[in-house]
């Protein structure tokens, strides 16, 4: 049993919880993710450690309410139990001292994901800049804790409601415009952004690294749901991932994967929201 | 006390069939098809057996089960004591009962079988250990005094749970390390309820925490801690972490939404109950017309796994014939009463899917049979131009397991042969000192009783080096 130490919302249906798990606490680093599943009914998901105590054996995630599992989650207080979790899963990704700058561009949850890269790339002596993005400023997450990491955080929204109106990539086009040496871009978040990014990177020969998020069971290699072609060949993200070459990653697979289950997923939380998420009572 | 049955009077018993659910009734629902045996019907089977001097059925019998010992106490009708004999020998003997290709094992060399038919020892072997499951049941055995020594297994799997059972009896402190959240390994995750009841596998596994066996679920060694860490902490180490990772034939379409690896439609159903989806959370997709390719008992598994969960049209697509099929004969049966279509000698070329990505059809090219192979197999040949679309809205590639790295990447000095599995001895030993393996990831996707077998040797292997009696030799990669 995992207790919830910790837990407050940042924005509209985005929360951020700590709870104890040593094991995986002990062991993480930067661009791994974990995978809980809350009561014995419940589905296994995984979520990035978005940051960790080693002493106090805690991990931190920031996770947006989209389905029914997240939403029941999102219902758990400080002090009740979560009944798996397992990891640290997945590839830490590969930081080294770079010869110019690391950007990280976070979009939603992605924001809260790369923060943990982004720290580990300033600690390895790297100038570091981050560019979120969000629809609005409310929505933005996390811009203080990448303040903490980074040479300059860069911010854009839809509504021009703060930073630069327009896109993360409008934003990442203004620093390449303006002679910033970018040797490495990471963009962490939505497929479709790491997509437009990649796709920008591409012809400029820019060096582009993207964190899956496919639909995972295991999480360990184990069964395939995962999978994605990149470079012409199937690969697991879990266990081979979760960081590829973006530039090589078939996006409309990924994507149409994604969608797999958005029936089920559907039926899933209107079930949740009859039946209190079904914790092994409903039957 | 009956009077002792003449070898004639034993031979002129008709071996006793196994009552079955209907099978029109069992396709809508998820219990044991196999429905088991009444005291009076087990008691006479055992009168069949003629209590060989010397029994050839022990000899194909990796678990090295006394068979006639315990299957004349079922004629006696001393059942506990029967289910402690089979305990002596085997952690899983309710699981082998069930899943043991016995025609192939103990029920091939059982010399009823050379004029008669054989004695049915798997399903004695149910029987009897069903009832100390269920009925009645056994004490917990002796224990040797504790030797101060620790044990890492890891895989809660039939390999590991054989040694983790063997050497704690023998007064090691063993603790046994699962990457999952519950115990069992393919038995749990793969082998679906219809065949054997989850319900047993979670027994079985309490009588070895019973015994003292620390069971950590949750911790995938070369994740959560490396083989190398396991070794600071523990004076030995069993790595029976299966042969997990599953395969494709990689052509195109392979990637489609519909299409299943084994592995992954089974995890869903079996582990994570989606079958009795939304009640558990885990969903999986339920086609109406279901291609499974393979052959194999892991084929058979999701094909009939497919119709419960209400396929109109489930077909095998195999690329030989029926009389190579891997699969065990019952099981192919099983699966032919269910209405499981049938089509041999066709080999899938690519997959097809529609706008959404979603699969629609799978094109096979039709195969002849050619000269026998390595394996003595006949060789599936393509006939040129005869390509044919299979319509269906699902497919599970059954293909066939390899080994998952994830283990053997964080363990230095344990070679791995070039397709990753662990390069070991007759009694497991790897080449590392302290270090055994067994069971898939050591031989290839096998058997639950294989993987048995050689948990029990590396048990003997590691309490002798644990004793200090046993130097480590040299093991050559040579396999
Ligand atoms: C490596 C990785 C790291 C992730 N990190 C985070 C994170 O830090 N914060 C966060 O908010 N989300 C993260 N996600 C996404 C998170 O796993 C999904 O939001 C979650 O599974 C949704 O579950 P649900 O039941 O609430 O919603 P559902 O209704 O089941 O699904 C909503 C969406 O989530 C995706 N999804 C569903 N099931 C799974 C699954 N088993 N595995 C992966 N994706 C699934 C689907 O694409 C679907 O469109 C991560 C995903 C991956 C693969
Ligand atoms: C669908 C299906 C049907 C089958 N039917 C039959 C049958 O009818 N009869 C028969 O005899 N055989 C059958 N088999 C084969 C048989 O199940 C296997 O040969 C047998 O289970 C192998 O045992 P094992 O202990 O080596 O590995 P497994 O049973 O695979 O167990 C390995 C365990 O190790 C765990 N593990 C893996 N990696 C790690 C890690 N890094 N850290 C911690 N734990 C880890 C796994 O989660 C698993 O629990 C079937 C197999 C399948 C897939
Ligand atoms: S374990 Fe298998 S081989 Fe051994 S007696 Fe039982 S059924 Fe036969
Ligand atoms: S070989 Fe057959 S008849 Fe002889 S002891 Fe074994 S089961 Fe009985
Ligand atoms: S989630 Fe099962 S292999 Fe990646």
């Amino acid at each position: 049993m995992h207790t919830i130490l910790l837990k407050e919302i940042l924005t509209e249906r985005t929360w951020h919880m700590r709870f104890a798990a040593p094991l995986i606490a002990r062991k993480c680093q930067a661009g791994q993710f974990f995978m809980l599943r809350i009561h014995e009914n419940g589905e296994r998901i995984p979520l990035t450690i978005a940051n960790w105590d080693r002493e106090a054996g805690t991990i931190d995630i920031f996770f947006q309410e989209i389905g029914a599992t997240t939403e029941l989650l999102a219902s758990m207080k400080e002090g009740d139990s979560i009944l798996d979790v397992v990891g640290p899963l997945g590839n830490p990704t590969h930081v080294e001292k770079l010869d110019g700058t690391f950007v990280m561009v976070g979009g939603g949850f992605g924001i809260a994901a790369g923060y943990p890269v982004a720290r580990a790339f300033k600690e390895a002596g790297n100038r570091v800049i981050a560019v979120l993005g969000a629809k609005t400023r409310s929505l933005l997450i996390c811009e203080d804790l990448l303040k903490g990491v980074c040479d300059e955080v860069l911010v854009a929204t839809n509504d021009g409601s703060y930073g630069t109106q327009g896109m993360v990539s409008d934003v990442l086009q203004g620093l390449l415009d303006g002679g910033e040496k970018i040797v490495l871009v990471y963009p962490v978040g939505p497929p479709i952004m790491m997509k437009v990014i990649s796709q920008m990177t591409m012809p400029l020969k820019l060096k582009t690294i993207v964190s899956l998020n496919s639909v995972m069971v295991d999480g360990t290699g184990m069964c395939g749901s995962c999978r994605v072609t990149v470079a012409g060949r199937t690969r697991f993200v879990c266990s081979e991932g979760i960081d590829f070459d973006g530039h090589e990653v078939n996006w409309d697979e990924m994507m149409s994967r994604q969608k797999m289950y958005s029936r089920q997923e559907k039926e899933a939380l209107e079930h949740y929201h009859e039946h209190g998420g079904c914790q092994g009572g409903c039957r | 006390m009956k009077k002792e049955l003449t070898v004639q009077q034993r031979c002129a018993i008709p071996r006793h069939e196994m009552p079955h659910q209907d099978p029109a009734e069992r396709v809508r629902n998820f219990n044991e098809v196999a429905l088991g045996w009444d005291r009076e019907t087990a008691m006479e089977e055992a009168e069949r057996c003629l209590l060989c001097k010397n029994p050839q059925c022990v000899t194909n019998c990796p678990a090295e089960i006394d068979i006639p010992g315990f299957v004349k106490k079922i004629a006696e009708g001393d059942f506990l004591d029967a289910a402690r004999i089979l305990r002596a020998s085997s952690a899983l003997p309710a699981v082998c009962g069930r899943v043991c290709p016995q025609e192939n094992q103990c029920e091939l060399t059982c010399v009823m079988g050379k004029k008669f038919k054989s004695v049915a020892i798997g399903r004695l072997e149910r029987f009897a250990s069903d009832y100390a499951l269920f009925e009645e049941q056994l004490p917990t055995p002796a224990i040797a005094p504790p030797t101060g020594k620790k044990v890492a297994v890891v895989g809660a799997g039939p390999a590991g749970i054989t040694v983790a059972g063997d050497l704690v009896k023998l007064g090691h402190d063993v603790t046994l390390y699962e990457a999952l959240h519950e115990p069992g390994g393919v038995l749990l995750y793969g082998i679906p309820e219809f065949r054997l009841p989850k319900e047993i596998v979670r027994l079985e596994l309490e009588v070895i925490q019973q015994l003292g066996v620390k069971l950590v679920t949750n911790f995938v060694v070369g994740r959560t801690a490396s083989v190398d860490e396991l070794l600071e902490e523990f004076d030995a180490v069993f790595l029976g972490n299966g042969a997990g990772a599953p395969s494709f034939l990689n052509i195109p379409g392979e990637n489609l939404n519909g299409v299943y690896s084994a592995s992954e439609y089974l995890t869903r159903c079996n582990l994570m109950k989606a079958y009795q989806f939304p009640h558990f959370t885990t969903p999986v997709a339920t086609g109406k017309k279901v291609a499974v390719l393979g052959g194999g008992n892991v084929a058979m598994d999701a094909v009939r796994m497919s119709l419960r969960l209400d396929a109109d049209e489930a077909t095998i697509l195999y690329r030989r014939s029926r009389k190579e099929m891997p699969a065990r004969i019952e099981e192919i049966e099983n699966a032919e009463e269910e209405g499981v279509k049938f089509h041999y000698l066709v080999n899938p070329v690519r997959f097809l899917g529609n706008e959404t990505g979603w699969v629609t059809g799978v094109e096979c090219l039709r195969m002849e049979l050619g000269e026998p192979d390595a394996s003595g197999r006949r060789r599936p040949i393509p006939i040129k131009g005869s390509e044919f679309v299979v319509d269906v809205d699902m497919v599970v590639v059954a293909i066939g397991q390899s080994a998952n790295p994830i283990v053997a990447s964080t363990a230095t000095g344990v070679e791995t042969n070039e397709r990753g599995y662990f390069i070991a001895d007759e009694d497991g030993r790897t080449t590392k000192p302290g270090v055994c393996a067994g069971g898939d990831i050591v031989t290839g996707a096998a058997t639950v009783i294989l993987a048995i077998g050689a948990g029990k040797k590396a048990a003997r292997a590691l309490h002798e080096y644990l004793s200090g009696s046993g130097s480590w030799p040299t093991v050559s990669p040579s396999r």
